[in-house]
């Protein structure tokens, strides 16, 4: 009898074991139509999801409620207790989209402690997760955020991140205006100068910027390190957006960047590097290698080329604005909707977004370019600020003349994706593997598998 | 009581093993057989996500089926054999030389449990850090650059992903690399199942290594050769990890590292369903016809020999009647 028993328990550990995995909460993906708010308790968590560390470490260091930090960084404690608990997920391919994407699907059926609280999003994708029909997103209004207390930010800091009925659902606490970033050392030995002022006059229009290339080569320099190092450039200049309908319409612009780069690269004037964020590119930045100058917005300098460069580079580094005006990037704070913890992300985005003392005070400490108009003027006109690393040079100033200049009124949900695909397809055209005809066909088949929905592709 | 037990004492134990076998058929109806049936029906329907909105399913019949047709989806499916071909012609080869080695009693090689363990190394790493481990090793400023560099044997280094037959055969070779010990030791199994007494046998009539290799090992080997060509196949069409990882999902350059699964894979990521239950059910189908292709091409000759005689047997036996 005792046999019969035991046995029929172990049958019923093993099934149960076996079906626990599959207790799936299936829950209707189609949310409330409104976006809501909990006011009642907050919760003991705050989730956050990030593609990287750079705003992890702005919170742990300027959010005035921060406690202390576990070992490896995943959890931040604040003083009353409650835990905030990062994400992370690389952005490349996807993947960071991905899984934000899952998250916010589980929102409704998922534990206060398991929900998305707040994440954050890329300009090139913004508009995806701040359209008022995903609905993924809290309006700041509802947050009891005013349009007063966003009044110092940039003005297409806050058009980005809103909605077709004129909400803003997002916050941003820098502005990212790009700057060419060069070596003083090698502008010394080429130009014969390395002020900022003469070296912008080489590299005022793409017809100086290539004959100025062509002087470097001569000399044993590369002016550029990969061809995607221009590639913002030219893609912030489009007269377009990347889709219109069901099509994609490929700007003109982009394909004088294909032509820059088919020049620069068969002619060796740029160092053809497999692309950005690759070891061969951290490389080129590094004290020793011959590469002249990037393209770098205002976290690139202080969060990766100060890396880069280490000690040895600091001060061999000057920038100018470079033959057109672009921004890169730029990183905004979104309250996920359904979020258990309003007060505490209403509480984080004014801090780190919003309060002008903070935000300089980010600034002055990490050279990041902030969202705060009248602090940012200031500081361009402070003589006595100057960036050590920049040998002095007081960036924020050239910062301060490019950032009003900003006009994000041609981005679309699709951005990152054709980006991505676009330089992938046209990389074997450059290393002259395939010809540009097929390099297009290969963009064409790459980008429909990437959003099924495309049907066409029209090129200029 | 005393009674109840005794006819309780021989418990049948016969409905108690299906009970036992019980969880594995429940795990594969749920993980297994629904979502295949499901993939199947997919395929006949339009379904993705654009952005966060779900588009679909709405039955399209065969539209995604054409489609894949319209695509590269031959050219991938080349890719892959030719990746497959270029490693598993070298693996087989190693395989049984090493096999014919390893167990030759005459040669008698020393620490022989070492140099297995060895062999078999390479499989035990998973193979998206293998293929990491390759890209690092192989980028254009990585230590094989280096080194061929500092010996003066080229001057600027090989951008050895940028070319068809670099990357292709980077990937030949983790293949090759990742399979052929396994191979090997498998191999060497069926060579020491084989009756000693035909290989004295053949010594004594005066056969060399070669012959006896060719006319004796090889025949009895066969069953066990033909069940490496069909794991090896099946593996080969769902070659993927290797790949991405080494092209970063890219399948540069021109796509011709793209495989089968990684364009499927490049379906799934848009979560384009419909199109990627399609493929899956081409890529059933292709499998299942290179398997029965296989098995009738490896059927022990002998045996089919017998059953025609048999059947010739019974004909003139009904003609005679």
């Amino acid at each position: 009898m005792k046999r019969k028993v035991v046995s029929v328990l172990l049958v019923a550990a093993m099934t149960m074991g076996v079906l626990a995995g599959c207790g799936s909460s299936s829950s209707k993906s189609g949310s409330s139509a409104k976006a809501t708010v909990n006011n009642e308790k907050e919760g003991k968590v705050i989730n956050i999801y990030v593609w990287n560390e750079e705003f992890q470490s702005r919170l742990n260091d300027y959010y005035s409620e921060v406690e202390k930090v576990s070992d490896d960084k995943s959890i931040t404690y604040l003083k009353d207790g409650t835990e905030i608990h990062w994400t992370v997920n690389p952005n490349q391919n996807g993947v960071y989209q991905d899984k934000l994407d899952q998250a916010l699907k589980k929102q409704d059926s998922a534990s206060t402690d398991d929900k998305v609280d707040m994440y954050l999003v890329e300009a090139d994708y913004a508009l995806k997760y701040t359209d008022a029909n995903a609905n993924v997103s809290v309006p700041l209004k509802d947050l009891g955020i005013t349009d007063d207390d966003l009044s110092d930010q940039y003005q297409y800091t806050k058009d980005v991140v809103t909605d077709a009925n004129g909400e803003i659902r997002g916050t941003s606490w820098q502005a990212t205006p790009g700057l060419f970033a060069y070596r003083r050392s090698i502008a010394k030995k080429v130009f014969g100068t390395d002020d900022p002022d003469k070296v912008q006059e080489k590299l005022a229009d793409w017809n100086k910027f290539d004959e100025a290339a062509k002087e470097m080569k001569d000399n044993g320099y590369f002016m550029l390190s990969s061809v995607a190092d221009t590639f913002r450039v030219f893609s912030n200049n489009v007269s377009g957006k990347w889709v219109e309908g069901t099509t994609v319409k490929v700007d003109k612009n982009l394909m004088n960047w294909v032509e820059q780069s088919k020049k620069y690269t068969d002619e060796g004037l740029n160092h053809n590097v497999s692309g950005q964020w690759t070891d061969e590119w951290n490389k080129d930045q590094a004290a020793d290698s011959k590469v002249f100058g990037f393209f770098y917005s205002t976290w690139g300098i202080n969060f990766t080329l100060q890396q880069n460069a280490g000690k040895e580079g600091s001060g061999d580094w000057a920038v100018c604005d470079g033959p057109q005006p672009f921004y890169w990037g730029g990183s905004w704070l979104v309250a996920a909707n359904g979020t258990d913890n309003p007060k505490h992300v209403k509480d984080i985005m004014l801090q780190l977004t919003a309060n002008k003392d903070n935000l300089v005070k980010i600034t002055k400490d990490t050279q990041d370019y902030t969202n705060t108009q009248t602090g940012m003027t200031e500081l361009a006109s402070d003589p006595k600020y100057g960036s050590d690393f920049l040998g002095g040079q007081n960036h924020i100033k050239l910062f301060a003349e490019v950032a009003p200049t900003i006009d994000m009124s041609n981005i679309s949900p699709y951005d990152q994706g054709c980006g991505e695909v676009f330089q992938n397809s046209f990389g074997d055209y450059f290393n002259g593997k395939i010809d540009e005809a097929k390099a297009k066909e290969n963009f064409e088949s790459a980008i429909k598998e990437r959003y099924p929905e495309l049907t066409d592709v029209e090129w200029p | 009581m005393k009674s109840n037990r005794s006819k309780n004492k021989s418990v049948s134990y016969e409905r108690w093993g299906y009970l036992f076998i019980l969880p594995f058929f429940v795990t594969f109806l749920i993980f297994s057989l629904i979502p295949l049936v499901d993939t199947i029906r997919y395929s006949f329907y339009e379904f993705y996500t654009s952005g966060l909105i779900e588009v679909g399913p709405n039955f399209v019949g065969l539209d995604n089926y054409k489609a894949l047709l319209e695509s590269d989806l031959l050219k991938y499916a080349g890719n892959t054999f030719i990746m497959w071909i270029a490693g598993f012609i070298p693996q087989i080869v190693i395989a049984m030389i090493l096999a014919a080695w390893f167990t030759d009693h005459r040669i008698r090689i020393h620490g022989l449990q070492f140099f297995k363990v060895v062999i078999y190394l390479p499989n035990l790493i998973m193979a998206s850090a293998f293929a990491m481990l390759f890209f690092t090793l192989f980028s254009d400023a990585g230590p094989v650059n280096q080194i061929l560099m500092s010996m003066g044997v080229i001057s600027h280094p090989i951008r050895f992903m940028i070319s068809t037959v670099g990357a292709r055969s980077l990937i030949a070779l983790m293949n090759f690399l990742m399979w052929f010990g396994n191979t090997a030791i498998m191999l060497m199994a069926a060579i020491m199942g084989i009756n000693p007494a035909l290989f004295e046998a053949a010594e004594l009539d005066g056969c060399n290594h070669a012959k006896i290799f060719r006319y004796v090992t090889l025949p009895l080997i066969r069953p066990i050769l033909g069940y490496t060509l069909i794991t090896s196949i099946i593996g080969g069409l769902q070659m993927f990890d290797v790949p991405q990882i080494l092209t970063n999902g890219a399948g540069a350059p021109d796509r011709t590292t793209m495989t089968l699964i990684m364009f499927l894979n490049k379906h799934l990521a848009s979560k384009n369903y419909g199109m990627a239950g399609a493929l899956s059910v081409y890529l059933f189908v292709i499998s299942a016809i290179l398997c029965f292709i296989v098995f009738k091409m490896m059927q022990d000759e002998d045996a089919a020999a017998a059953k025609k005689a048999e059947k010739k047997a019974k004909k003139q036996r009904k003609e005679r009647a």
